[in-house]
């Protein structure tokens, strides 16, 4: 309180309310959520006591297992094809002499945040569709290569992030002291850029584990991922174990993000 | 000690005694119209052993040239030789050159000893030999209970240290030192330079020291170039620089000086003459013409004030810096100079602001530059 600034928000008319107004809108849904995934009874509107029954319920349904791991097989492999592009992405676009067509190149990888993912879904339905009718293939390959590419920009942004934030000087440093290039990398700039690509590869993970858009117009018959299957669930009669799913992701998602906030947050 | 080719035979090698060397050396950035020279075909020659600075301001072409000899840039022409090898298209790896950044570059994930260690790991020292070493550098630097913390946990100065420790475990044959005290406090900063010279002493390797403190230059080196617009200005010790500056811009970068422009009366063997707006000074100089235009600079406290004899000037104010007093003056004709008078041992510094007195200058003291 030593400088009294000439304008704050928080002195506005009104500001508490509007905060705590605008935290109960966007909290209040996933807690009434979250609240109902432990009824005891069948509605997800009436409370019928404390109970763990649709996370038992959930636990023991082959579909729901079946997606969770599909989810998690197409998650992992996305982030971990997302991580290493966008790492080598980074490096290109940080690393390098400024080139022409260096916009372009930044443009093309974030590419994903600026198109609709419909357009996106749509465009890669067609596109995959004409690659089954040709091989015959069916796999799970489709879903995790259309799972990198939109993982792709959520993994580069904290991995050049951290890049730009490094002082160059130490890897002339390191070269001056008899490094050569793949000792340089090795050495210096992956140990120091490490906590952005773990950052990178946890959101890149959250982000395909979430995704239902694209991956509902890819998947073929039988490849529910969770995402899906819930929204293939509220289709027919809706009980308590949606929420209970969904509040089991919602515990993952948050650990992550907890994670993610902790690697990428300054030190002094 | 670091891995070295056999001598190249091509005839290029330097008299011997010479460490590091630079000939004809051009440094050019970006291309065609906006191409900027950063170096001018500099040549120079650094002795072994030697405490070498680079001085000038900012700009001049120093920080370039010492890049140029760790093998960060490559110069536009001409070559670097370092014990009369040229290593000109060598990288900085293959160079037995560390240098001390001027931001230090430690690196924040490793530890201290391990920051130190780098150097020898990279060459694939044993592991005994490289951890001997580096405990002989943390005990040289002054840093000992210090090994196994990290970087930033250390103050500006013990980071200086650590960084010095890193450039010299490899026993390197010149170690450069680009601004290493500019971020530091005043007195850390005189601290650090009576390390480094102890230190440079004891390890008896070549420093090029790159500074744009003129006082830090004149303390620490025993020769000096001064350097201006990609050009070296002149080389020389502290004492021949400050007291036989080449040109105007050296004699006014170094310390102050009093400039006063004049023209030559005459010249008489070693003696000339030359004619002010307040009169006249007879001083030792050679290679001068008659009519000749010049510029007589003179350091402030070679200034003497007197009432008997010399030039008639008039005291105009009084600048009191605890050591010393600066006495301004008009000379008759208008120009200003200084005088500085010591404390303790002058007691013209009570002279009041429009007294009337004579001024002379110290035997030899005077330069006559040619502009």
């Amino acid at each position: 309180m030593a400088e009294r600034r000439p304008f704050s928000v928080t002195r506005l008319p009104g500001f508490t309310a509007i905060a705590i107004i605008t935290f109960a809108l966007l909290y209040a849904p996933i807690a009434t959520l979250v609240a109902f995934s432990f009824n005891g009874s069948e509605s997800i509107a009436i409370w019928g006591g404390f109970s763990w029954r649709w996370y038992a319920i959930a636990w023991q349904n082959t579909a729901v297992q079946e997606a969770t791991v599909r989810s998690l097989v197409i998650a992992a492999s996305a982030a971990a094809i997302a991580g290493t592009v966008a790492t080598l992405a980074a490096l290109g676009t940080t690393r390098t002499r400024p080139f022409r067509g260096q916009t372009l190149i930044y443009v093309l990888v974030n590419q994903p945040l600026m198109v609709p993912e419909i357009v996106t879904a749509v465009a890669l339905l067609i596109f995959f569709s004409g690659i089954k009718l040709a091989t015959g293939y069916a796999g799970l390959g489709y879903l995790i290569l259309a799972h990198s590419a939109f993982c792709v920009p959520f993994a580069y942004l904290p991995i050049r992030a951290r890049l730009e934030g490094m002082d160059l000087s130490l890897e002339t440093a390191a070269c001056d002291l008899y490094a050569d290039r793949f000792q340089t990398f090795r050495h210096v700039t992956l140990p120091l850029m490490a906590p952005g690509i773990v950052a990178g590869v946890m959101l890149a993970f959250i982000i395909s584990l979430d995704d239902v858009v694209i991956t509902e117009f890819v998947k073929s018959a039988g490849q529910d991922t969770l995402p899906t299957y819930m929204l293939g669930q509220l289709r027919r009669a809706v009980t308590p174990e949606v929420n209970a799913i969904s509040t089991a992701l919602l515990a993952l998602t948050v650990l992550l993000l907890t994670v993610f906030f902790l690697l990428t947050r300054k030190r002094d | 000690m670091v891995p070295e080719p056999p001598p190249a035979g091509n005839g290029s090698s330097a008299a011997p005694g010479i460490a590091v060397e630079a000939r004809n050396a051009s440094k050019e950035f970006g291309q065609g119209e906006g191409a900027m020279r950063a170096l001018d075909d500099v040549s120079v020659a650094i002795r072994k052993g030697e405490f070498f600075t680079l001085l000038g301001p900012s700009g001049c072409g120093k920080t370039t040239l010492l890049r140029l000899i760790a093998g960060f840039d490559t110069p536009t022409s001409g070559t670097i030789l370092l014990n009369g090898r040229d290593i000109t298209a060598d990288p900085p790896n293959r160079r037995p050159v560390n240098t001390v950044f001027q931001s230090y570059a430690l690196f924040p994930h490793l530890t201290v000893l391990q920051n130190i260690r780098f150097g020898l790991d990279m060459l694939g020292r044993k592991r005994a030999e490289a951890d001997a070493r580096a405990a002989e550098m943390l005990a040289l630097v002054r840093l000992e209970g210090f090994a196994a913390r990290r970087t930033a946990q250390l103050s500006g100065g013990q980071q200086q240290r650590v960084a010095l420790a890193r450039a010299l475990a490899p026993a390197p044959e010149v170690l450069l030192l680009d601004e290493p005290l500019s971020a530091l406090d005043l007195k850390l900063r005189k601290e650090m330079q009576r390390e480094l010279k102890r230190l440079q002493r004891e390890t008896g390797i070549t420093f090029v020291f790159v500074t744009h403190d003129q006082e830090e230059a004149l303390t620490m080196s025993d020769r000096i170039g001064v350097m201006r617009g990609g050009r070296i200005l002149q080389i020389g010790g502290p004492r021949e620089i400050y007291n036989q500056p080449a040109n105007r811009f050296v004699a006014d970068f170094i310390g102050e000086t009093n400039f006063l422009a004049g023209e030559v009366e005459a010249v008489e063997g070693d003696l000339a003459t030359i004619g002010l707006p307040c009169g006249s000074l007879t001083v030792p100089a050679t290679g001068l013409g008659q009519g000749q235009k010049v510029t007589l600079a003179i350091r402030p406290e070679q200034v003497r004030i007197g009432e008997a004899e010399g030039l008639p000037a008039m005291i105009t104010g009084n600048v009191y810096f605890g050591t010393d007093t600066h006495c301004h003056l008009e000379l008759a004709g208008g120009a200003e100079i200084v005088a500085r008078l010591q404390n303790a041992a002058d007691d013209v510094a009570a002279l009041d602001e429009g007294t009337s007195v004579r001024v002379s200058f110290a035997p030899g003291s005077v330069q006559v530059l040619q502009d």
